[in-house]
């Protein structure tokens, strides 16, 4: 039954974000503040054993647009991160407290499906990990999880999600062959088709870029631009340049603090804190 | 300008190559230990070919032994060899890739499972010896007889038989499932066990499409190892099942027509049949040659066995893109 309904649900709203995609192409507007926040945190503190790794975390992140989360390495930006979509859990001695609200659900209730979460709150992750699968069954991976058997709907959906992450025209003519023979750029794009494929609302990208050559970045960041019209993307992210040219807003973390968070244009030009302009400049980090 | 005699040239001296008498010494030492078991083997197999092959004939694979054994073929023990392991590698294989599924996907680094991967590793130490008794006293005396006192079914599952027997043998081979298994299920990288996850699969949907189909390879390895250590065994056999000498095959026709192995029979086995010949024997020197030859069906039925298990490895690494064998 709650399959029978997953399947509905993911039949439904495929083909218009798809069309949204190809035909309108109208101008976004960046800077529209009065959106409500599509996740909304409020007193997160994550620990793993007795080490505190996030403290007093309170951040809206707004539908629909990219939030790029800076800092340091260990100041808690991933961790963070696999907050969003309980990846945490699966880390031994990991343990979260406060609210994180999803569409006003909040996701760490007692009675939460993770299972379902996670399928809504994709994820991309900093080294590519193809399944050692052919192309088609990598993409087609999380549909079948969710219950899609039938062949022409499969073919279907594997392709938009190719199309969406930009590698469709690349693959088209070797679908059934090894993920493993693409290129790391093509398997991080192909990894992005594969969280795609199974609808998420909210797309988590922990680093995507940066075991990547500037071109295949570069491809990488162009995508995330188009997608921000269908999801809300979360990026956590090592590269300055990359956090100013793709994000709209931009978290920057500290010792497992938010120190500072607003729309990216004002932090790189003109930030309310003084650690936020250091680390930015370069001054520190 | 030619260089005066202050400078010196460190590169120079590397062409002279000291000689070092303990260094070579050791060389040679360790050169000659990794001689002795190379021709063990090949003394061994050279004997029991030489011995045993001129006795192998198409009566020999498919005769039973007559006039005392010291005559006639072997074809009960080979049966019953082959019959015996494929029930083990049944019951084995199942038991320890779940047990293996456990320990590596579900248990924690807890003490309690420390404790049992411990037992685990020990129990592949025990003396063979001790699993006959063990299948002895659990298998047909505690299990069968209790199964014959429900069934009201007389003697029939609480005495040895081929069912116990390999029953004993796939506890015999348990650890060495669990073993390469688990070593298998960690080979698997936890980036893909992530991915799945993070698309919104259950843990057991990632276990069975992104982890076992990845650690198959590793997996008939454990197999292949337990048919190795588990089709030549005689001690665990030699109490639960196997017998001197049966006038029939152990099979039952089902339904009166379709014949399948009685598991609730005795058998013949090879390397027991190689036992009784030369210690029970009333005339030991007379079967010699049918020893040599039923060694050589043993070792060759082994290996037989060992080549099944590695073509299904190499055809499932083959699908996985890996090419190593």
């Amino acid at each position: 039954m709650d399959e029978q309904n997953n399947v509905e649900m993911l039949e439904e709203r495929v083909s218009p974000s798809l069309k949204k995609i190809v035909k309108e192409k109208e101008p976004l507007v960046t800077h529209q503040t009065d959106l409500l926040p599509k996740i909304n945190v409020q007193n997160l503190n994550v620990y793993y054993h007795t080490t505190q790794a996030l403290k007093q975390i309170e951040i809206q992140i707004k539908p629909q647009r990219v939030t790029a989360l800076i800092g340091p390495s260990g100041c808690g930006k991933s961790t963070f991160l696999r907050t969003l979509n309980r990846m945490n859990d699966t880390i031994s001695g990991a343990r979260a407290e406060g609210t994180v609200m999803i569409d006003g659900v909040n996701i760490f209730a007692p009675n939460i499906n993770v299972v379902a979460l996670r399928r809504l709150v994709g994820m991309v992750f900093q080294k590519s990990n193809p399944f050692p699968k052919s192309i088609f069954d990598n993409v087609a991976y999380g549909l079948r999880v969710h219950g899609i058997k039938d062949s022409n709907n499969l073919q279907e959906r594997v392709e938009e999600s190719l199309i969406k992450s930009a590698l469709w025209e690349e693959v088209k003519d070797r679908l059934h062959e090894s993920a493993m023979a693409l290129s790391g750029g093509q398997q991080q794009r192909l990894c992005i088709a594969r969280a795609l494929a199974v609808n998420p609302e909210i797309v988590l990208m922990d680093e995507p870029a940066s075991a990547l050559d500037p071109i295949s970045t570069a491809k990488i960041e162009e995508l995330i631009h188009v997608l921000k019209r269908d999801y809300t993307i979360v990026i956590v992210t090592h590269n300055m340049q990359q956090a100013a040219r793709v994000s709209d807003w931009t978290a920057y973390f500290y010792m497992g603090s938010l120190v500072e968070y607003g729309e990216t244009k004002k932090i790189f030009t003109a930030p309310d804190k003084k650690e936020t302009e250091d680390y930015i400049t370069g001054r520190f980090g | 300008m030619t260089p005066s005699s202050s400078v010196s040239y460190p590169l120079q001296n590397l062409s002279v190559k000291p000689f070092n008498l303990l260094e070579a010494c050791l060389e040679v030492l360790v050169r000659l230990f990794i001689l002795i078991p190379f021709f063990s083997l090949l003394y061994i197999m050279t004997k029991i070919f030489q011995l045993g092959f001129p006795t192998l004939s198409w009566e020999f694979l498919t005769q039973p032994p007559v006039d005392g054994m010291t005559h006639g073929g072997i074809f009960p023990c080979i049966f019953g060899t082959l019959s015996i392991t494929i029930l083990m590698i049944l019951m084995a294989l199942p038991l320890g890739v779940a047990a293996a599924i456990y320990l590596t996907e579900y248990a924690g680094q807890g003490p309690f499972f420390r404790i049992i991967r411990a037992a685990v590793n020990n129990l592949a130490g025990v003396p063979s010896i001790i699993f006959g008794l063990f299948g002895v006293g659990f298998f047909i005396l505690f299990m069968g007889r209790n199964i014959d006192g429900v069934l009201k079914s007389g003697l029939l599952f609480g005495q040895p038989c081929m069912l116990w027997a390999a029953a004993t043998l796939a506890v015999l081979v348990l650890p060495v499932i669990i073993v390469s298994t688990e070593e298998a299920l960690n080979a698997v990288p936890q980036s893909h066990r992530a991915a799945s996850l993070a698309l919104g699969a259950t843990k057991w949907q990632t276990i069975r499409d992104v982890v076992l189909p990845q650690a198959r390879g590793g997996i008939l390895t454990g197999a292949i190892l337990a048919i190795s250590r588990g089709a030549g065994e005689t001690a665990p056999i030699l109490f639960t099942g196997c017998a001197y000498f049966l006038p029939r095959l152990p099979v039952v026709n089902l339904f009166g027509v379709i014949p399948m192995i009685n598991p609730l029979d005795q058998f013949m086995e090879l390397s027991y049949h190689i036992f009784i010949m030369a210690t029970q024997s009333t005339d030991a020197a007379k079967t010699l040659p049918i020893q040599y030859a039923t060694t050589l069906v043993l070792i060759t039925l082994t290996f037989l066995l060992n080549l099944t298990a590695i073509v299904f490895r190499i055809y499932f690494r083959k699908k996985l893109g890996q090419v190593s064998i």
